[in-house]
């Protein structure tokens, strides 16, 4: 691939339509529970979300309230006048023969999000966002397919963007954006690999500086962040092969094979898909007040963008700390909580990104899940800012505290890990050290004064790394320096 | 209005239902006839009428966000000509 780059002088043009599962606890018209995911099939379903005759949808009311919710995030207008609509297809994972969604009156239309990529900042504009109902899984065995209409009525947002990006890395960063927005407002875990998210590209071609849009192809079955930006990275040097040969790009659906990394014609588009739309005459529409749309405003959450630059302007954490820690909401909460409670923000800010980042990565918890919580993790600097406690000793407690959960104050208390900071008691230390290892003394004295830190080793070792570092230091110091005055004292008596 | 040929075949394909050359002829004429019939409204003058799709006085007709229990599986494939693994077992599916 890296060997093949675009010949011609292309413009790229993609927008993409990213499908999300939402976070409710029922499905969007039935009462049945909406965390389908790892559930035996068939057991999550009802007389409703089957199609059985005679059944009527209810609108899950909290399903509407995310999708405001998204699309006040995404500076969108929301409806005044919303309804259903009726989407009428023929496949084995749609029991109804029809897909219950939003055509010509969504929820939210006309907003942006702000992207970050190849180093400038633009917007990508969403030409909609609405609601719908998901449809069931299809298991293909060869000979005859298997059908679990578990997910069959979860609610799914569709979100759409106009045809903004410009790259593959845009189109990444869009995703990624979008994905850390869902996540924040607790709407959608953003999930790819389960599902939870989804996303189709278009994308097509055309030669700079012209207006015409090309023809455009669209990719489906995209299962990862990767996968996207691999499939449009491979698409565009496709159709940029082909128009340079002088040919023209076929209207077709393309899926993305992860094995052999490449896209593949799904379905070539003789005709365009004909889906006969009709208002849902099942479902009133809706009416939303502007004191609706007030009240869900006041529940949005600080959003990623605002809570970076507070962290910046309130802690004074460099834009890349601040970046890192608003990635997460939770890591960004963990953070403040922690912060309220040991107030040097860099110091936190240093022990969320080096121990607690590398705890979750190695063990794949989130930052919820990990047993040392900020106000433990504050006990633990306190102790380390009183001097009750070295550094080197903070790090094993830390550890303690990963498998224990305990308090850093139990942990010292326990197993004896304060500071040794007693004077007397170093001193006599530092003596036996000495003591015990002439031969290190005497290259000491002999000017190779790197072993003055493999002295100090032996005195950490001899307190179970409990000493006080700089007590140490202080001490092995003086005691050498004596040592060696008294060897040069002995060697001008013996010139004598 | 008389439908096409195309049309008639067009309309069985969105239907995945396949037609033989005389159940074509025959539901293009008998289609076309139900579509004649509908197009008398055509004739009704609702240059006055706003476009309505609803004519219930109903608005904002939401429940809360409460899971209730899902039917037992034994009666969801009850009727299920063929099911297997608790899946509906159907006819391959072609993706392509």
């Amino acid at each position: 691939m890296d060997s093949r780059k675009p010949t011609g002088d292309y413009e790229v043009i993609i927008g993409m339509e990213v499908h999300a599962q939402l976070d409710t606890k029922s499905k969007m018209f039935c009462g049945c529970r909406a965390d389908v995911f790892g559930a035996e099939p068939n057991t999550l379903v009802c007389p409703v979300c089957l199609g059985m005759p005679g059944v009527l949808p209810v609108i899950n009311r909290r399903a509407v309230e995310c999708t405001i919710m998204t699309g006040l995030a995404l500076n969108c207008s929301i409806a005044e006048f919303s309804r259903f609509a009726r989407k009428n297809y023929n496949y084995p994972d749609l029991v109804k023969g029809y897909q219950i969604s939003q055509y010509e009156l969504p929820l939210c239309h006309n907003g942006w999000l702000e992207i970050e990529a190849d180093d400038t900042t633009k917007r990508v504009r969403i030409e909609r966002v609405h609601l719908e109902e998901d449809t069931g899984k299809l298991f293909h065995m060869g000979t005859y397919s298997l059908v679990d209409y578990n997910r069959s009525g979860v609610p799914l947002m569709e979100i759409v963007s106009e045809p903004d990006m410009r790259s593959a890395a845009e189109a990444y960063a869009y995703l990624t954006k979008l994905r850390q927005i869902l996540r924040y407002l607790g709407v959608s875990s953003g999930d790819m690999e389960k599902g939870a998210m989804r996303c189709e590209v278009n994308v097509s071609l055309r030669p700079a500086g012209t207006e015409t849009l090309g023809t455009k192809v669209e990719i489906k079955n995209l299962n990862s962040f990767r996968s996207v930006k691999m499939a449009l990275e491979y698409e565009i040097q496709r159709q940029a092969e082909i128009l340079d040969k002088g040919g023209t790009v076929e209207q077709v659906t393309m899926g993305w094979d992860e094995e052999r990394q490449r896209t593949v014609v799904q379905r070539s588009k003789e005709f365009a898909h004909d889906y006969r739309y009709f208002p849902e005459p099942d479902l009133p529409p809706l009416e939303i007040s502007r004191e609706w749309v007030a009240e869900i405003r006041a529940q949005l959450p600080e959003l990623p963008d605002a809570k970076c630059d507070r962290f910046v302007a309130q802690y004074g954490l460099s834009v890349y700390d601040a970046t890192v820690l608003s990635a997460e909401r939770e890591v960004a909460d963990y953070f403040e909580n922690c912060v309220a409670l040991y107030p040097q923000a860099k110091t936190v800010a240093n022990w969320i990104s080096g121990e607690i980042f590398r705890r979750m990565n190695e063990a794949g918890l989130s930052i919820t899940e990990i047993k040392v919580t900020p106000q433990g993790l504050a006990g633990l600097l306190n102790l380390v800012e009183k001097g009750a406690i070295n550094l080197n000793t903070a790090r094993r407690v830390f550890i303690e505290m990963l498998e224990s959960g305990r308090s850093a104050e139990a942990i010292v208390a326990e197993q004896g890990l304060a500071q040794m900071s007693d004077i007397e008691t170093l001193e006599r230390i530092v003596d036996e050290v000495l003591a015990a290892n002439p031969d290190q003394v005497q290259q000491y004295l002999a000017g190779k004064e790197t072993v003055a830190r493999w002295l100090v080793g032996q005195v950490m070792k001899a307190t179970q790394g409990k000493a006080n570092p700089q007590l140490v230091n202080k001490s092995l110091s003086e005691k050498l320096q004596a040592l060696q005055r008294l060897r040069e004292d002995k060697k001008s008596a013996t010139h004598l | 209005m008389k439908l096409t040929r195309e049309e008639v075949e067009h309309i069985a394909e969105l239907a995945k239902i396949g037609l033989t050359e005389e159940e074509k002829a025959l539901f293009q004429e008998q289609l076309s006839a139900i579509l004649e019939y509908a197009e008398m409204l055509q004739r009704v003058d609702t240059s006055a009428i706003p476009p309505t799709a609803t004519v219930l006085p109903l608005r904002n007709v939401m429940r809360p966000d409460e899971p209730h229990p899902s039917l037992p599986r034994e009666d969801v494939l009850a009727n299920a000509p063929q099911s297997e693994d608790g899946c509906f077992r159907v006819k391959v599916i072609l993706e392509s």
